[in-house]
């Protein structure tokens, strides 16, 4: 690379939604608008989800207000420094996740935490950034399209931490970490003739793919395309979720009102099934509200790639903004049924804290593409 | 140059970029409609059909099952009372591994073997989905515990429920009955919406007969649950309507004293008021404590009760059947006086023993050297068999079955007790149909002495006296006489059922129970030991053969196992002009009913009446 970016990008700069001292403090404001709007209306919900318990509210607002400052730490790093440090943090978290393996702790029936003695630290959350921050660094090092020999690499740099999660097992994550990878190589013009082969192949392996999966995953494609052969067991989340969804209609039972979530009849009500008490609550109204928030979000997102000055930028912004609207389809697709059940929260809104960390940073590389110009 | 095909690189790469992110828009778009449309069809197509299951997820129906009335004596003690108390019950439906939670149960509250054996022997006859108790009674802790753990234990669950108590226990069995839990019989049977939250129904005596008034009507409640089925608020309620009290015409002093008469003697003791029909004491010996049948008695205990050779389970006053033997022969001498067969003058002549025309059997009198010429009064004094079988012979047995039927002989009396035993009083139709054989006129002989195939139960002997002593006025026996609804300032009566006995003259009556005072007044009457000086007693003595003796062979009762001696029976009123009371005794195996049963209807009248309990020691009197 012989021109530093920034130099071809330095045009840009009279960007109007770019104020002076926003610049300066590396502060995306319309992504930063958005988020604090999500990050709001999912509070409102999650003190209902909760069934009013101010202390949980209280517990994520914390972890909220933490995640913010972890973005802003990372929008004052500079991409070129992220693109160096992209293949050490890939190493190290695929390093951890062979750890994981061999010594993590078991939870909920799979080996997902590595207990680092201070922290218990999901290494599969590290990869969600790794993965995509290593590809972009593997396409940014020629001019865009790449080549099929580039295209390989980054699938090798892809499927390794991807088979290592969906061993532990976690088939969420490693979906997740896989359309991290994908999602960048899409954006950096990966040839629809590839596409297309590998739509083909993924079609004639799914069948094979069926041999490969654990029984409780087999069970929960079963139970997607029946929910009701099980009702008290594995369908019991996708009817439960569905009634709550389709008795909210249009307008919802209102806030705190919600009988299927407040009852409990709906399980994983604050964390996973979240977007299921905002159906019921806030009806279809509500629902639509919180997806422009996303769309806005995801709108913001593409447009930093699309104005990134550099290919690194613009592969990662918009791998990072893609990967993002795979975590809301995902989430949303199984809490309505469309998809099977997979542990996916819905971002910024379910309770927890370590998907917010991931989703934080990665916004706070966004941040970081847009506002370093020099 | 280089510097150009930089510049070309990175227009290219920003036309990819841009192209490829408006296809990712695309893309999102079209995905999240996707997620819309499905939405639109839950949230709006279908929103009615799922309001209907969520709506059907929280508010659940509940039965309010109502308080069951409870019972008084005639002076206002209780007898049947409803206590609270909590059971452990077990879902069996609903648990996977019945061992495993038992054995996790056993941890927490105290479980021994009677409550497992107990459990055993519900579960095999449970209603499905209905909870079956594996403890009774926990204690305030034991509640405490399970609830602590109780997220543990799906399908177990603490039941708060009334529970029927017999204070009297023993004393009242036979009479009361018992509430037992509703078996997979019995729920065919009844109307599942009243008896939705109750597992309780009367399972004999008073409790069966009068189950209608006793239970009341269920009520229910709207209630909105959790996920758990637990009850979180009550939306809408109809409140149950308690079950009306029960006053009875059974006075338990009475009772008691009946029973203590009858000491330690296998037998029954019914006593009535003549002027009502209500049954004023009620006995059956031995008894048994109805409380543990109330929750479910274990098989071992059960079997124990059924088996017992005196058979304590057994209602004798309503369910035993035994010969009236000559207790039933002022009934037969009343026949004869209204079917205007004989006078109170005519004179018949006992040799000791007596011939059908024709006919060259024997039917013996008692006394085998014969009474001489004897009319009605001497007749019924001595209780000459002779007399009777003559009187039996004119009648005829369809003349004969008429009137004793009358008096509530041969067919149920319709007391309002439950499981009562209709008795027998043969007849040629009777003969033909069961035994296939046609009718000998010796039987009608037999059946004028109260023998052979003639069956009464102690309640119909009582009635039948109790009819006399009214002079044909005849009451379906009651035990309830009046019914409470609780809190109500009165009880209203229940309804009662008779018919009169037309004697033609009314002065017939007169002249059989002046016959009965003479049985215990005369000097050769068969029980004139229990002669009162407080009031005059019209009785009759009875024997009933329990073993047939061959035809020159001589009773003697000595030499006879006890289970084969004959019963000893009594039947009398008093006081005999203006009769208050009237009781039938039978002792199993007692021998001579004027020196066993008769004392014991004394000492039921003394205690009704107030008279002295000085009873002449009895004589080994001889006759029937």
């Amino acid at each position: 690379m012989a021109i530093r970016p920034g130099a071809a990008g330095s045009h840009r700069l009279n960007d109007p939604t770019q104020s002076g001292l926003l610049m300066r403090l590396h502060i995306d404001a319309p992504l930063l608008l958005g988020l604090l709007l999500l990050c709001a209306f999912g509070l409102v919900v999650l003190f209902s989800a909760t069934d009013q318990d101010l202390d949980a509210v209280e517990r994520q607002l914390v972890r909220l207000t933490l995640a913010f400052g972890l973005m802003f730490a990372v929008a004052q790093v500079h991409p070129y420094q992220l693109r160096r440090w992209s293949l050490p943090l890939y190493v190290l978290g695929v390093l951890m996740l062979v750890a994981t393996l061999l010594v993590g702790d078991v939870g909920k029936g799979a080996q997902r935490w590595l207990d680092l003695g201070v922290v218990r630290f999901q290494p599969s959350e590290m990869l969600k950034l790794a993965v995509p921050m290593t590809i972009a660094w593997v396409l940014a090092d020629r001019s865009l399209p790449p080549r099929l020999g580039r295209v390989f690499a980054a699938t090798v740099l892809m499927l390794i931490p991807v088979l290592l999660i969906a061993k532990q097992p976690d088939l969420g994550t490693a979906i997740l970490v896989a359309a991290a990878g994908v999602t960048v190589l899409f954006i950096g013009g990966l040839s629809w003739r590839i596409i297309l082969m590998v739509a083909a192949a993924a079609a004639a392996l799914a069948p094979l793919l069926w041999y490969r999966m654990h029984d409780y995953q087999r069970q929960r494609v079963l139970t997607f395309l029946d929910p009701t052969s099980d009702p008290l067991g594995t369908g019991y989340h996708i009817i439960q979720s569905q009634i709550a969804i389709g008795s909210g209609g249009l307008h919802g039972k209102g806030w705190l009102l919600g009988t299927q979530s407040h009852l409990e009849f709906l399980p994983e009500h604050h964390t996973d099934f979240i977007f299921a008490v905002i159906g019921e609550e806030f009806g279809l109204t509500g629902i639509l509200v919180l997806l422009s928030l996303y769309l806005f979000i995801i709108y913001r997102g593409l447009s930093i790639a699309v104005n990134a000055p550099d290919t690194y930028g613009k592969v990662l912004a918009g791998g990072l903004s893609l990967v993002f609207f795979v975590y809301v389809f995902v989430n949303t697709g199984m809490v309505t049924g469309l998809l099977p059940v997979v542990g996916v929260p819905l971002p910024l809104v379910s309770y927890g804290g370590t998907s917010m960390v991931t989703l934080m940073v990665g916004f706070g590389m966004l941040m970081a593409v847009q506002t370093h110009r020099k | 140059m280089r510097l150009d095909s930089n510049l070309q690189d990175r227009q290219r790469e920003e036309r990819l970029v841009g192209a490829r992110a408006i296809v990712a828009g695309v893309l999102v778009l079209a995905a999240l409609s996707l997620v819309v449309v499905r939405l639109v069809r839950l949230q709006i197509t279908d929103h009615e059909h799922f309001s209907v299951l969520s709506q059907d997820n929280r508010v659940k129906i509940q039965p309010v099952p109502p308080s069951r009335g409870l019972i008084y004596d005639a002076r206002g003690v209780l007898l049947a009372d409803n206590h609270p108390s909590f059971s452990l019950e077990i879902t069996i439906e609903k648990v996977d591994d019945l061992p495993g939670t038992i054995a996790a149960l056993a941890q927490i509250i105290r479980l021994d073997d009677k409550d497992r054996e107990r459990f055993e022997h519900l579960k095999a006859q449970r209603v499905r989905f209905q909870g079956v108790p594996l403890r009774l009674n926990l204690t305030p802790e034991e509640v405490a515990r399970f609830s602590l753990d109780s997220y543990r234990f799906p399908g177990v669950d603490v039941r708060a429920e009334l529970i029927r108590t017999y204070p009297l226990g023993e004393l009242t069995a036979h009479a009361l009955g018992y509430v037992g839990r509703i078996n997979t019989e019995e729920i065919g049977r009844i109307d599942s919406s009243d008896y939705a939250g109750t597992r309780f129904i009367g399972k004999g005596g008073v409790e069966k007969a009068h189950e209608g008034l006793l239970h009341g009507q269920a009520g229910y409640q709207q209630v909105e649950v959790n996920a758990h089925g637990r009850v979180l608020r009550t939306l809408e309620s109809k409140p149950p309507i308690a079950g009306r009290d029960l006053h009875l015409y059974l006075d338990i002093t009475l009772q008691r004293a009946a029973t203590a008469a009858l000491g330690e003697h296998r037998g029954a003791v019914v006593a009535i008021d003549p002027r009502t029909g209500g049954v004023l004491a009620l006995v059956s010996n031995p008894s048994f404590d109805p409380n543990p049948f109330v929750e479910g008695i274990g098989g071992q205990e059960y079997h124990a009760l059924l088996y017992a050779p005196d058979k304590p389970l057994f209602n004798r006053a309503v369910r035993g059947q035994y010969p009236p033997g000559s207790t039933v022969k002022p009934f037969v001498g009343l026949a004869g006086l209204a079917e205007g067969v004989v006078d109170t003058r005519k004179i018949k002549y006992c040799s000791g023993a007596y011939r059908l025309p024709g006919q060259s059997h024997n039917y013996r009198c008692w006394r085998h050297s014969g009474h001489g010429g004897v009319a009605l009064e001497a007749a019924l004094i001595q209780s000459c068999d002779v007399y009777f079988y003559d009187l039996a012979h004119e009648l005829g047995i369809e003349r004969l079955k008429h009137v004793l039927g009358e008096f509530g002989f041969g067919a149920r009396t319709g007391i309002d007790l439950a499981g009562e035993l209709g008795g027998l009083v043969p007849s040629k139709e009777w003969k033909e149909k069961v035994r296939k054989q046609l009718w000998f006129p010796g039987e009608t002989l037999i059946v004028g002495i109260g023998q052979g195939a003639f069956m009464a139960t102690p309640l119909q002997l009582a009635v039948a006296t109790a009819t006399m002593a009214n002079h044909g006025h005849f009451f379906q026996p009651r035990v309830a006489r009046a019914a409470q609804v609780p809190g109500a300032p009165q009880a209203e009566d229940l309804p009662t059922v008779s018919h009169v006995i037309d004697a033609g003259d009314p002065h017939r009556w007169e002249q059989v129970i002046h016959a009965m005072t003479q049985v215990v007044e005369s000097p050769r009457g068969t029980a004139k030991g229990i002669r009162s000086r407080d009031y005059r007693i019209a009785g009759k003595t009875g024997t009933a053969q329990v073993f047939t003796l061959g035809r020159n062979q001589a009773y003697n009762a000595s030499q006879l196992e006890e289970k084969m001696r004959d019963h000893a029976l009594f039947v009398a009123f008093a006081p005999a002009d203006d009769p208050r009371i009237a009781v039938a005794v039978i002792v199993e195996n007692g021998g001579h009913g004027g020196t066993v049963a008769a004392p014991v209807a004394r000492k039921v009248m003394d205690a009704y009446l107030g008279g002295s309990t000085l009873i002449a020691e009895p004589e080994a009197a001889d006759g029937d």
